[in-house]
């Protein structure tokens, strides 16, 4: 299951910061129960986020590195190249441990796309293959429906449309094994909702 | 991408003041009270709404009636969906909690079942919260009713949150009941496509009927006929809901079947105990047609294995489509691993299961790409080869020796194998000879991917440590940046064919040094050495030199200086380990290994510094756990610390070796402790000393530091006073030291303190020296046995007693003896 989906930032600001663009906290948190029932709500949601933001900065340093480390020239992709920045993508994946900063171990798969990063924390012992390629599917529709490779801030105003394609692809943070038909006929629905 | 316009909403956003954001709720309320259905308007400020209440991770609270607005918005089926995720994605980043409210009208309908469960979830502080949603869906999920329109019921997220419920009912009750469901979604789903949509209800004419209008059959991912029951690897024109829970449960069995069957079995209050007694049916469950009778959970667990069946055999066809290839090995893999449970919870199936998993990995070994397949099949080798009495020798040779050499780069697969390492650390340790053995190919995955994978190999690398090969793992890591260097210059030598030079050209004059040199012949065997699958082939190299060099316009490469940075942490994980289970003859070696390597680095801004750092540490560490060392090692020792060059590269070491000398080459601590030996390290050190300290007019600055020449000084003086005929060299020496730290280049190098203290440890020594019973005695070893006594400690104790010697003999030289 997945615990978690962020949009954030890596690059664009000073070297330890990364803003979370959008996020999405999926199911209850269950081994937080003994603690989050003393909590008042606004707490719990308090540490809800710096515990996003700290996963946010974690994976930005991975990201950075990776790219330091291969080397590779990021080339800027414009609106409209959306596959070409997917196909340079980088990609990869880091374990939380215990309490850093979720309650049970976790594992954070990342996409890193340019100037920003789509980060999927799942469970451990997740199917890591299907979680890539859930992750790469929902970036690609992200890219497109969101205009990100454009100036606009549609990850901030337009947020619905994300929730709507977790809906779909994720429904309460669960992976889901999509063969081609299935994947059509939820992008079907999912370009008949963006329409509106 | 982020933009300043971007920053500026989110900025606003955070900063609204409360006056304009109660006015801003009052418009989206008129506006929420207008026709909810038109208006780009409405949505546009709930949209804005969004923003500001999750902008900021101080909580935004809603005015009540407002918050109620959203909830009917949310509650209410007719509405149109972007409306209620906007309304149940406000409720969810703001307070009033409206979980209690919401609970108490949950709704029929799927859609606006799942948003409202969206914002409970997110709200529920303790399982009471939970309480009416997961009874309202267990209603639900028992009812024959259809659920929901046109295409999905979306109740998958039922499955899961019946896991909740389990946890708040007492009874086995609700886990046979949704075991059945999923049972039954699993096997019996139709295999005939659905109604199209787009052609409005007509079924496609199959091939094969005439005249008769009769839905087509599903069809496998390389284009034939379905020729067994419906799976996620059946496609279609269009899907039936049944189809649709097919799909959703697979996706979650392997959660559902960890989380219930790792419970106990026994309940006294189940209502279907009567149907069956399970412990006769575990006896009869290998055949499975007496599987209508079976406990719900032992049913699953069959349909479930059948199903891992047909996927398995399903995933051999070849995909027309990427996706569906793709899909396919994630299939493989979460079928392998369901079939380890369910073979785990119950040992029959083992024999049923084996030829299938046999069949697999014969198919997929051979392809590279199907690598990170075989990690769930090596865990299933793992878990039940013994039991079946399966050799499985072969398919961790294949795992140990090929991945990590060839597949070193690809960055999930290096994290699942270390991760698959790390969870069968005691098994592979104690019962897989090739897994210790492959460290030089298990490294690799660190050397390429340093700062991801930092963490997990300090947890593994006690588990590489064994003490016939302890030796060439150590030289192993302290070459792990030339290894890093290798890797990266293969991988480029393979993407980059030779004769396109002027690719080749691009990447800089210096990798294209080390680039060629990776390609002749005459260095063949050195990158050969460092690339080795294997351990066993020798410690390390003769010509190590000759590689470092060869690999020097690689130093500055980011992937190698991340890797250097992360030597110093295994270096110490390694010590610590090793040092628990060295016997004495492994000890000396190190040590060996120590002085060799200390000038023997590859020559990485700071690497030698910081690998230094840690010599340093684990040096006192070895030889205060074994003193006899010094004297067993003597003629290695005498040479380093006789060598005046040596300062100038490894300072700090060489500080570290003198005072360990000075520390422990005593009779106390190795009784072939002869005056030969210890005259000769004093002549060593004194013609050290000496040269360092020449006064001479052309004589430069010294580049070392001060406390150098303390530590060379008093560890002298100690050889001196356990060997009393060295006493007036000893004092000569220390004479001279005075003169030396007040002559010019000095004073101008050296800070006030650091030259005053010079002069007083050499005036305290001499006064020491004088007196040679009171100097063996201060001057001695610490003895045996910490006791946390700090006037007792050697390092702590030593000026302070040598203050109290000084002060007597000038205060009171009259009543001592001359």
């Amino acid at each position: 299951m997945v615990v978690c989906f962020l949009i954030h930032t890596v690059g664009a600001l000073s070297p330890c910061e990364s803003r979370v663009l959008y996020s999405r906290v999926f199911g209850v948190e269950e081994e937080d129960e003994e603690l989050s029932g003393e909590l008042e709500p606004e707490k719990r949601r308090l540490a809800r986020k710096e515990r996003l933001g700290v996963v946010a900065r974690q994976v930005r340093s991975a990201v950075c590195l990776s790219r330091e480390a291969s080397g590779s020239v990021c080339v800027e992709a414009v609106l409209g190249e959306e596959a070409v920045a997917l196909g340079e993508a980088e990609c990869g994946v880091l374990s939380l441990g215990r309490g850093e900063p979720f309650a049970g171990p976790s594992v954070a798969l990342w996409l890193g796309v340019q100037a920003m990063a789509f980060t999927m924390v799942c469970q451990p012992h997740e199917n890591l293959l299907l979680a890539e390629g859930t992750l790469r599917n929902l970036t690609r529709h992200c890219l497109e429906e969101l205009r990100l490779l454009g100036t606009g801030s549609e990850v901030l105003l337009k947020s619905d449309r994300v929730d709507a394609m977790l809906q779909r692809l994720l429904p309460h943070g669960q992976l889901l094994f999509l063969n081609n038909r299935f994947a059509q006929n939820l992008d079907k629905e999912l370009s008949s909702y963006m329409s509106k | 991408m982020f933009t300043p316009a971007t920053e500026s909403f989110i900025k606003q956003a955070r900063e609204i003041q409360e006056d304009e954001l109660q006015r801003f709720y009052g418009r989206v309320s008129k506006h929420l009270l207008q026709s909810p259905k038109e208006g780009g308007e409405v949505v546009d400020s709930l949209q804005r709404l969004h923003l500001i209440v999750s902008a900021t991770k101080y909580v935004r609270t809603l005015p009540p009636d407002f918050s109620k607005k959203l909830q009917t918005l949310l509650c209410s089926p007719s509405c149109p969906e972007q409306f209620q995720i906007l309304s149940s994605a406000i409720l969810r980043e703001s307070l009033p909690l409206s979980l209690h409210s919401l609970s108490s009208e949950l709704s029929q309908d799927s859609r606006t079942l799942s948003y409202m469960a969206s914002v409970i979830l997110s709200q529920a502080g303790s399982k009471e919260d939970l309480l009416p949603l997961c009874q309202h869906l267990l209603k639900s999920l028992d009812s024959r009713q259809p659920r929901g329109s046109g295409y999905q019921t979306h109740t998958s997220y039922s499955l899961q949150d019946l896991q909740l419920l389990s946890k708040l009912a007492n009874t086995q009750h609700p886990v046979n009941l949704v075991s059945r469901k999923l049972a039954d979604w699993l096997r019996y789903a139709s295999v005939h496509q659905g109604a199209s949509m787009s052609s409005g209800g007509i079924f496609h004419q199959s091939q094969n009927t005439s005249g008769k209008e009769q839905p087509a059959l599903m069809i496998e991912v390389d284009g034939a006929v379905a020729g067994d029951f419906f799976t996620v690897l059946c496609v279609g024109q269009s899907y039936t809901e049944d189809q649709w829970m097919n799909m959703y449960t697979f996706s979650m069995i392997r959660k559902w079947l960890l989380t219930y069957d790792a419970e106990g079995t026994s309940n006294t209050e189940s209502d279907d105990r009567s149907e069956v007694d399970s412990s006769v049916m575990s006896m009869v469950s290998a055949t499975s047609s007496s599987s209508r009778l079976l406990p719900p959970k032992e049913r699953l667990r069959e349909k479930a294995f059948e199903y891992c069946h047909r996927l398995i055999e399903q995933s051999d066809r070849k995909a027309l489509k990427r996706t569906d290839a793709e899909l396919q090995k994630a299939c493989l893999v979460e079928s392998v691993a369901i079939m380890d449970i369910i073979c785990s919870e119950d040992a029959s199936y083992v024999y049923r299961a084996f030829p299938c998993i046999k069949a697999l990995y014969g198919r997929l070994s051979a392809d590279l790409g199907s690598a990170r397949a075989l990690l769930p099949i090596a865990q299933f080798y793992l878990n039940h080869s013994e039991m079946a009495a399966v050799d499985s020798e072969a398919v961790f040779c294949h795992l140990f020796s090929r991945f990590p050499a060839e597949l070193f780069n690809e960055p999930m697969l290096a994290f699942e194998f270390v991760q698959f390492c790390l969870r069968n650390v005691t098994v592979l340790q104690d019962k897989v000879a090739i897994y210790r053995h492959s460290f030089p190919n298990l490294l690799k995955f660190l050397a390429w991917n340093s700062p991801g994978l930092i963490s997990e190999y300090v947890e593994l690398l006690p588990s590489l440590l064994a003490p016939e090969t302890a030796i060439e793992l150590l030289h192993t890591l302290l070459d792990l940046p030339c290894l890093a260097a290798a890797l990266d210059l293969q991988h480029r030598s393979a993407c980059y064919p030779v004769q396109d030079r002027a690719v080749w050209d691009q990447q800089g004059s210096k990798i294209t040094a080390s680039l060629d040199a990776f390609r002749q012949p005459s260095y063949r065997g050195l990158f050969l050495y460092i690339l080795r699958p294997e351990s066993g082939t020798g410690d390390t190299i003769d010509r190590l030199n000759t590689l470092h060099k060869a690999l020097e316009g690689m130093v500055e490469s980011p992937r190698v200086v991340h890797c250097a940075q992360i030597v110093p942490v295994l270096l110490h994980v390694y010590f610590n380990t090793v040092t628990k289970m060295a016997d004495e003859k492994l000890i000396s070696q190190f040590l060996m290994v120590l002085l060799e390597r200390s000038s023997l680095l590859y020559n990485i801004k700071n690497f030698s510094t910081e690998v230094q750092r840690v010599f340093s540490m684990h040096l006192q560490t070895l030889c205060k756990l074994h003193p006899p060392l010094i004297v067993d090692q003597y003629k290695e020792l005498l040479d380093f610390a006789s060598t005046t060059t040596s300062i100038y590269s490894k300072e700090h070491f060489y500080t570290h070796v003198v005072w360990v000398i000075g520390e422990y080459l005593s009779v106390a601590f190795d009784p072939r402790c002869t005056v030969e030996l210890i005259t000769s390290f004093f002549e060593g050190l004194e013609a050290v000393l000496f040269e360092i300290t020449q006064v001479r007019q052309s004589a430069n600055p010294p580049t070392y530091s001060p406390h150098l020449l303390t530590v060379l000084m008093t560890a002298l003086a100690k050889l001196a006073s356990r060997s009393q005929d060295l006493i007036p060299r000893a004092s000569l020496l220390l004479s001279k030291m005075r003169s030396f730290a007040r002559s010019g280049p000095v004073t101008a190098c050296f800070s006030e303190e650091d030259s005053e203290e010079i002069i007083t440890r050499a005036h305290e020594l001499i006064n020491l020296l004088k007196l040679p019973n009171v100097a063996q005695f201060v001057l001695a070893p610490s003895a045996r046995g910490e006791s946390p006594r700090w006037h007792r400690d050697t390092n702590t104790g030593l000026p302070q007693r040598m203050r109290a010697i000084s002060g007597l003999l000038h205060n009171q030289s009259s009543f001592l003896p001359a």
